[in-house]
């Protein structure tokens, strides 16, 4: 109950919603030591759409786990909506990945046999929020993702495209603080991947959620508002988007 | 997480692997139904016996020479000559054993019953009169024979079903006279058909004098029944029989008796322990299957959490705890087996349902159906409980795995 209220009270400071400090990261296997992170300092403010950039094995993927908490960082201090997140046990932070934070991977990572509406369902049901909403919550976020009509249809019968959204569903459907998208358009086909960026900058544009997008795509990064590049665990450049990509209203409705 | 919907999540990820779930529970039923169709069996057979030894009735005490005692020298037990006509008298004396109602020898025999061209080898009991009021055994046909017949040697003799069948088929035997053993008996009684289970029917009855003269040759007893007038004073009954032959043989040290005084409760007890051991043994090789089934779940579930790592890492990215994860995988292990447990339990049941009937119609026997309630009630708990121990492993392993395998793209 201590995180809930602190929660709570956090909405009102005006302070960065993500904010690191010199964060490292060391993986130890058998005494190779590998250095993905060499000391990040990023902060990102409540309501921005930031996309990470950088060549393979340059400590993005590494980056977009510790904001997320999905993994421990090493060094540095992590602090999500002004608490640092050392604090917490693992039960603590899974309330918290359930509550505050959404996620979209590359491989969608659906419940195959599972129906869409069931996948969607799939955080509430790990949640503190009463089931009798559960449906309710669900429907709506398969809804706004544009696939009422597959509402009923198993995961494993729908295409690439529809698939990830069924995946951004799910992330939205807890109405978490931020959403995290793991190269979301590496696995689709051009213009499935163009409609799923673009639903991605709509839940920022008009609903205000912040997202956190990891892309090796220049085109894709390009809808962010900001793009932080990192090259070898370092921040390489952090830069506004001049020309930033706008929805097309084409794939959504 | 709700328990409802981790056992909804379970029961999904069991169904999707249909036959895989259904292959993986064949151990665990094989083994609860080997062990309901042992322990209904066990039951049933118990039954038999036990109504068979209460049939003597629980006011009777049978005194048998020889010491009781099992292995070799059981045999030697049939062969003691310390039961004589002077212990007979003496138990019969009722300052002696004050309580005893009848009292009656018997000498056994055995011989080839033959009426004209039809030979049949039979038991011969030599008994008292008193055989239709202590084993409740009265000729359909005739009558048993009197007092007067064992005090005179008669040659009269009473036979068992069978022993109608073999000699007489469908003709009167009553009247008859038969051949055992070179001598001439003349049938005054044909005896009710008993059941398989019976050697009764296979038996014919004879004045006790009559068989040690005639078949036997000798002047010993094989054993003397004492009918007590209540069964409140069965034990005083046993114990004044005891000192009555202690006495009679000069016997100080009770570990040198050279006869035994058992009642049928004391029968049934020794025959109890005896089935309850066995069936103990039997169920106890079937629960060996349950090990065997309880590893291949274990096997199975730890392929399960290998495949199943990207939905698990899923499930924790999305907020699951470990112990979320534990619960679903343990879950699924103890939902498989306890099913299979179940299934066992309805196999087993009708198993021996279908053997009792088998058991009824075609050999006759005297047998009852028991559904083990205890059994099955252990069954599905034991089915449940290798579920637990045999899934706690591969579903610690599970709720161990890190979230990040889930952004794992291969």
């Amino acid at each position: 109950m201590k995180v809930i209220k602190y929660w709570h009270h956090q909405t009102y400071n005006p302070v960065a919603l993500i904010e690191t400090k010199n964060i490292w990261k060391v993986y130890d296997s058998e005494g190779t030591k590998t250095e993905a992170l060499r000391g990040v300092s990023i902060e990102i403010k409540k309501g921005e759409f930031v996309a990470i950039m950088g060549p393979s094995g340059s400590g993005k993927s590494t980056l977009l786990q510790i904001l997320g908490l999905l993994d421990n960082h090493t060094e540095g201090t992590y602090n999500f909506s002004g608490k640092n997140l050392g604090e917490y046990d693992q039960i603590e932070i899974a309330k918290i990945r359930n509550s505050k934070m959404g996620f979209v991977f590359q491989a969608f990572n659906l419940l195959p046999h599972e129906t869409v509406l069931q996948n969607v369902k799939l955080p509430l049901i790990y949640s503190d929020k009463p089931e009798s909403e559960w449906n309710k919550l669900a429907e709506e976020a398969v809804i706004s993702v544009g696939l009422a009509h597959r509402m009923h249809h198993l995961a494993v019968q729908l295409s690439g495209g529809e698939k990830q959204r069924v995946a951004i569903a799910r992330a939205l459907v807890t109405s978490p603080e931020v959403i995290f998208a793991d190269e979301p358009t590496g696995n689709l086909d051009s213009k499935s991947g163009q409609a799923i960026i673009e639903i991605i900058q709509k839940l920022n544009t008009e609903k205000g959620h912040t997202i956190i997008l990891i892309t090796h795509e220049t085109y894709t990064a390009e809808y962010a508002q900001r793009i932080i590049r990192l090259l070898d665990g370092q921040i390489a450049s952090d830069e506004q988007v001049t020309n930033r990509k706008t929805v097309s209203d084409k794939f959504i409705k | 997480m709700k328990l409802r919907y981790s056992i909804k999540t379970a029961v999904t990820g069991l169904t999707t692997h249909k036959s895989r779930s259904a292959l993986t529970i064949v151990g665990i039923v094989i083994g609860i139904t080997s062990i309901i169709l042992v322990m209904s069996l066990g039951q049933g057979a118990q039954n038999l016996i036990l109504g068979q030894v209460k049939g003597l009735g629980a006011t009777t005490v049978i005194v048998l020479p020889g010491k009781i005692s099992f292995g070799p020298s059981m045999a030697s037990q049939t062969m003691n000559d310390s039961l004589k006509e002077k212990d007979l008298n003496l138990i019969k004396n009722k300052t002696n054993v004050p309580h005893a109602k009848y009292v009656m020898p018997m000498v056994v025999g055995a011989g080839k019953a033959v009426y004209g061209s039809n030979v049949y080898q039979v038991s011969v009991f030599g008994s008292g009169e008193l055989v239709p009021e202590i084993f409740s055994l009265n000729p359909d046909r005739g009558t048993f024979f009197s007092d007067q017949d064992v005090q005179s040697l008669s040659s009269v003799v009473v036979i068992g079903y069978k022993v109608k069948q073999h000699l007489f088929d469908g003709d009167d035997a009553v009247g008859q006279k038969i051949r055992i053993k070179n001598n001439t008996f003349k049938v005054i009684g044909v005896l009710p058909e008993k059941g398989s289970s019976s050697s009764f029917d296979d038996s014919v009855f004879m004045p006790y004098t009559t068989v040690q003269q005639y078949i036997t040759g000798t002047k010993y007893y094989s054993r003397i029944v004492v009918e007590t007038d209540t069964e409140a004073n069965l034990k005083s009954t046993v114990q004044d029989v005891t000192i009555t032959l202690r006495n009679s043989h000069n016997i100080t040290d009770p570990a040198k008796d050279d006869f035994s005084v058992t009642t049928s409760a004391d029968v049934a007890a020794t025959l109890s322990t005896i089935t309850d051991a066995l069936t103990a043994f039997l169920a106890a090789v079937a629960a060996i299957s349950l090990v065997v089934g309880g590893i291949g779940i274990m096997n199975i579930m730890l392929v399960s959490v290998t495949e199943r790592t990207r939905e698990i890492g899923l499930r924790k990215a999305i907020g699951a705890t470990g112990k979320d994860i534990l619960t679903q995988f343990l879950l699924e292990a103890v939902i498989l087996t306890a099913s299979g447990g179940i299934i066992g339990i309805i196999l087993g049941a009708s198993l021996s349902y279908v053997i009792s009937i088998i058991l009824t119609s075609v050999i006759k026997l005297d047998w009852s159906f028991v559904f083990p309630w205890s059994a099955a009630i252990l069954g599905v708990v034991v089915a449940g409980l290798v579920g637990l121990v045999f899934g706690i492993y591969p579903a610690n392993q599970a709720s161990k795995k890190s979230p990040m395998e889930a952004l794992r793209y291969e």
